[in-house]
Formats: C-alpha cells, structure tokens, sequence
C-alpha cells in the first residue's frame, strides 16, 4: 500500500474527513462526557481564538502584543455591565466592537512606536486598566467586583467553538488576502512597505483592531463560567502570555501551528496545573526552551522535518532489497 | 519636459544642513546622474523626495503636484519609485512575493489579483530573475536582490524611479549588466534619477550628471562637461590628485 502517495493526491479529502471528525467530536461531546470536561473543553477553545487572533496581527507584522488581556478583559466587563441588559449572544458582538474600538484608539496612538517599545506599551496597558477599573470601581460604582450568571457550559461550549470557526476562518482569508500580505510585508521590512505604495499605519491599526475583536467576544463568552470577576480577573497578565507561548510553541508560521499549540498547551495547562501546579510550571518552561532552542519554528516545523527524515526512510523500506539510489538521480 | 522639479530644498539635521538649498529638475525621459563624496547629502535628497524624511525648508514637484506633506505611500501610488543603498527586501518572503507587493500596492487604482501576479511576472522578467521566483530572497546574491528591489519598484508602474547606488558592492561584471539593466528601463520611457559611486557606470549612461557636496550642488552638466569643471575635480576627485602632487 502506498500511504505517502494516498495522502498528498488526497489531502483536501483527509482535511476535510478530519475537519468533520472534530466538527462530530465537539458537538457530541456533552452528551456522554463530564461536565468538568465540557468546561476544560471549552477554556482550550478559548486559548484557541486567543492564541489565533494574537497570531493574525503580532505573528504577522512582527509587533509583540502583549495586550490580549486588555481586549479580553473588556469582554468580561462588556458582560459584566450588560448581562442584565441584553441577550448573551447580542452582548458577544458588543464586546468585540468594543474592543475593536478601543484597539483603533490604541493602535493610532502606539503603532508608531516599534520593537521594544511596542510590547512595553501594551503590557503598561494591561495594567494600567486594571488600576484604571480598580479606581472606577472603588470610587464611583462602590464595589469590588462583578457577579456573573452562569450560562449553561453546554451552549457555552458551542459558541465558544463557533467563535473558534469565526476567528480561523478569519485568519486564513486575511493571510489569502491583500491585506495578509501587506501586513506580511509590513514584518519584512515596514520602510520598504511604505515605499511600495503600502498604507502601513492603516493596516496595522486595522488589523490590530481585527484581531482584538476577537479577543473581546472571547471575553464575554468566558466571563459567565467565571462567576464572578473583578480587574485583576478579567485583566490577567496570564491571558495575555499564554496564547503568545501557545503561538510560539505550536508555530507562528503555520495557521494550524497556532491551533495545534493552543490546543495542546491549553489542556495541559487546564489539566495539570490545578494538581501539580509547581511540577507543571517547571514542565511547562522547559519545554517551551526546548522548542524555542531545538523547534524555532514551533511544532509545525516538525512536519517538513519529520517529512523529510520520514520519508527517506519510508522510501528505502519500499525500495527493500533494491540498490540505494544516486543521491541527484 | 522636467518630471520633477527642486526648488531651495533643505534639509536640517539638528544644526547641520544635509542638504541645503538646493534648485534642481530631472526632464522626462532622461538618465539623471547624482554623485558626490560620502556624506554630500544624495541619499538625504533622495529619502526628501521619497518622503521617507520630511523637507526642511523649499519645495518638490512632481509632474507640477507639490510633494510636500506626502507619505512615502502617496508618492509611490503617484508614480515615484525607488530602491535603497542598503538592500531593504522583505526577507520573510519568496522573490515573486516581493515584487508581487510592489504591483499590489503601487498604484493607486485597485488592482486585481490576476493582473498583479501577471505584472509582478512581467518585472521579474524585465530584470532576467524568472528562473529565481520562487526562491527564498535571501538565498540570492547581493546583485539578484538588488535586481528584485528594481523589479519590485517597476511593478509599481512608475514613471520616476530613484535608484540608490544600485552598483554599490557588485563586481565588474555585475556592474555591466545593470548598466544594460538601466539603459533598458529607460528605454521604455521611465525617467532614472540614480545616485552612484561607480564613476565608470554614471559616465556612462547618464545624459546628466549632478553634482553634491557638503549638501550644496556645486556643478551640473553633461558628463564630459562635469568631469572637466575644476571645482568638481578640486573636490570630488581632488583628494587623490592632491594626495599625488
């Protein structure tokens, strides 16, 4: 049989197969698992749309983001302020427009900074609204904090995973896109870009604002499985670190290496940490120098590896006892 | 015809003047050559141009259009090109990519797909790199890539393109081929105003020739007119005439 061969004339076919197997997986799932499972489930689809939309602007154009938890934490609030207002899946595009607005803000007044001094700015903005929130939240509305409704985990689940098929979807028409490649450009060398007719600040405001958005609805969707939340929550640093790491791991380079990284290091990290977490944090941090040193293309860059040492072998198997062919022949 | 046309422009780096006052015009259709010494301010002229630094004092046309205030993205759409000294490639990208973003975003109609992959071919071929389109742009040599910066800036269509000491660093050889290279571009009908440092090539195929020093223009003509002008030679030639005697 000739299973190399089978799976490139193929692959769209496998893709798809594998696509559907997933699509059944996740939408069953909830009817023969653990509630628990449901929710680990659903926090690892959260670190996906993370994880993706942080890749469609800073794995592209080069500018480290360290501001996902900003746009993730106005999700939280956008739900936590709205809940009683309006319907859950009405207040999901609310905090992805309010993130995307407050993104465009953002972007306009820091994407001109570069380097260094991007990614100082946006780990300042993460703690800067989480003071500016603890402020407003002592001084004018008296409280600490919010409390969330729950949301039964099973329609959690399915946004969240819609939001997931939104976001991907997302990041592969603007990597196809005009956009995609002037941002690709962008990180190529950004003076050159603007000599070739680019529009640079505009597209990277824009799409940084995209990819917040994203961000944000993530946001509203986690909030209810919080139950309560206050700034120093819904502004973690932690969100903003984890889908970078998750990006970094699985592969910036590759749409599927980001997908691939968040899907592995989001359960590990749901799983493991709440029992071992010091073991897990030590685990964790190894094995992130390890790709780092040994994978600079993440896990994605396994594959053309392992295709290459793979293949080679696969052929030798075939050709058995046959005389080992000339190298250029 | 002029193109383009400089009048007194300055340019200040704190206190010092990179360029300073300087009045000049490429015509259309023409091989304008800039020389200089290091630091007389050409890649300072050429970045004003380009917008890529903001003009002090004075002012540029283009095509009788004010360039002043522009960003480098509006001057490009408009019809100025240009490459750089120092190769400045989007290294994250194949060869037929790089110049595929010049034909993308060079002009300032929306350009579709098909036709920016077809003009993108067509620069690639212009400059002889076909064979080389799919190839990571940093595995090519200096000359090939300095190659692919011209090819991307005729993919945006220009009628101006500024070519930043495009001989810079290639070997003899290398440097007879982007003389045809340029001659050819010319030929078909884009104006070249070219800062170099290989005498032999601005000699050659310029129709005039500019002269910087300390900023200031200190001589223009043709060729054979600027290479006779005593204050060119006093300066620019000078040093090794002096050092000899």
């Amino acid at each position: 049989m000739d299973i190399t061969r089978f799976i490139s004339t193929h692959r769209k076919l496998l893709l798809v197969g594998f696509l559907v197997l997933i699509l059944i997986f996740i939408i069953t799932l909830p009817l023969y698992a653990a509630e628990s499972d449901v929710r680990v489930l659903t926090t690892v689809l959260m670190y996906v749309v993370l994880a993706v939309s942080w890749a469609i602007f800073s794995g592209t154009a080069g500018y480290m983001s360290l501001a996902p938890a900003a746009f993730f934490g106005l999700g939280i609030y956008t739900m936590a302020l709205l809940q009683k207002e309006l319907p859950f899946f009405l207040i999901i595009p609310i905090g992805g427009l309010v993130s995307f607005a407050f993104a465009l803000l953002v972007g306009l007044v820091t994407l001109r900074l570069r380097g260094i001094y991007f990614a100082i700015f946006t780990f300042g903005l993460v703690v800067f609204m989480t003071e500016i929130i603890q402020f407003l939240e002592t001084r004018l509305w008296q409280r600490h904090g919010w409390q969330i409704i729950p949301i039964d985990s099973e329609i959690l689940l399915y946004t969240i995973f819609g939001l997931v098929v939104v976001t991907v979807l997302a990041a592969y028409f603007i990597r196809r896109s005009r956009y995609g490649l002037a941002l690709l450009s962008i990180g190529g060398n950004e003076e050159a870009a603007e000599h070739m007719g680019i529009n640079t600040t505009r597209t990277k405001v824009l799409i940084f604002a995209i990819s917040s958005a994203f961000m944000g609805a993530a946001g509203v969707i986690t909030a209810p499985s919080l139950v309560y939340v206050n700034a120093n929550i819904a502004f973690s640093l932690f969100y903003s670190f984890m889908p970078i790491l998750m990006a970094v791991f699985g592969g910036m380079g590759q749409l599927y290496g980001v997908i691939v990284g968040a899907l592995i290091f989001g359960y590990l990290e749901k799983t493991l940490r709440a029992q071992l977490y010091s073991y897990f944090m030590l685990g964790f941090g190894i094995i992130l120098v390890a790709v780092i040193l040994f994978l600079p293309n993440g896990i994605a860059g396994l594959v053309p590896m392992l295709q290459d040492k793979l293949g080679g072998v696969i052929r030798r198997l075939r050709k058995g006892g046959q005389e080992e062919p000339h190298a250029n022949t | 015809m002029r193109i383009l046309e400089g009048q007194g422009v300055t340019k200040y780096f704190g206190g010092l003047a990179a360029v300073s006052n300087v009045d000049f015009h490429v015509d259309q259709g023409e091989i304008l050559g800039l020389i200089g010494p290091n630091g007389a301010g050409k890649t300072t002229l050429f970045n004003l141009i380009s917008a890529a630094l903001p003009i002090s004092s004075g002012e540029i046309r283009f095509k009788g259009q004010k360039l002043n205030g522009l960003k480098p993205h509006q001057i490009c759409q408009m019809g100025v090109s240009r490459t750089f000294q120092e190769t400045k490639v989007f290294a994250n990208m194949p060869v037929f990519q790089n110049v595929l973003v010049g034909a993308f975003f060079g002009s300032s109609n929306h350009v579709s797909g098909a036709d920016a992959a077809r003009e993108a071919s067509q620069a690639l071929e212009f400059v002889g790199l076909s064979a080389m389109s799919a190839t990571p742009i940093n595995d090519l040599t200096l000359a090939n890539q300095k190659r692919v910066e011209v090819a991307r800036a005729l993919a945006t269509k220009p009628e101006l393109l500024l070519l930043d000491e495009l001989m810079a660093g290639l070997t003899p050889t290398e440097v007879g081929e982007a003389m045809e290279l340029v001659t050819k571009i010319r030929d078909t009908g884009i104006t070249i105003f070219m800062v170099e440092h290989v005498m032999k090539a601005i000699m050659g195929i310029s129709a005039r020739v500019m002269v910087l020093n300390h900023g200031e223009k200190i001589a223009e003509g043709t060729p054979q007119e600027v290479v006779v002008n005593e204050t060119v030679i006093e300066i620019y030639l000078g040093e090794e005439a002096h050092a000899g005697s």
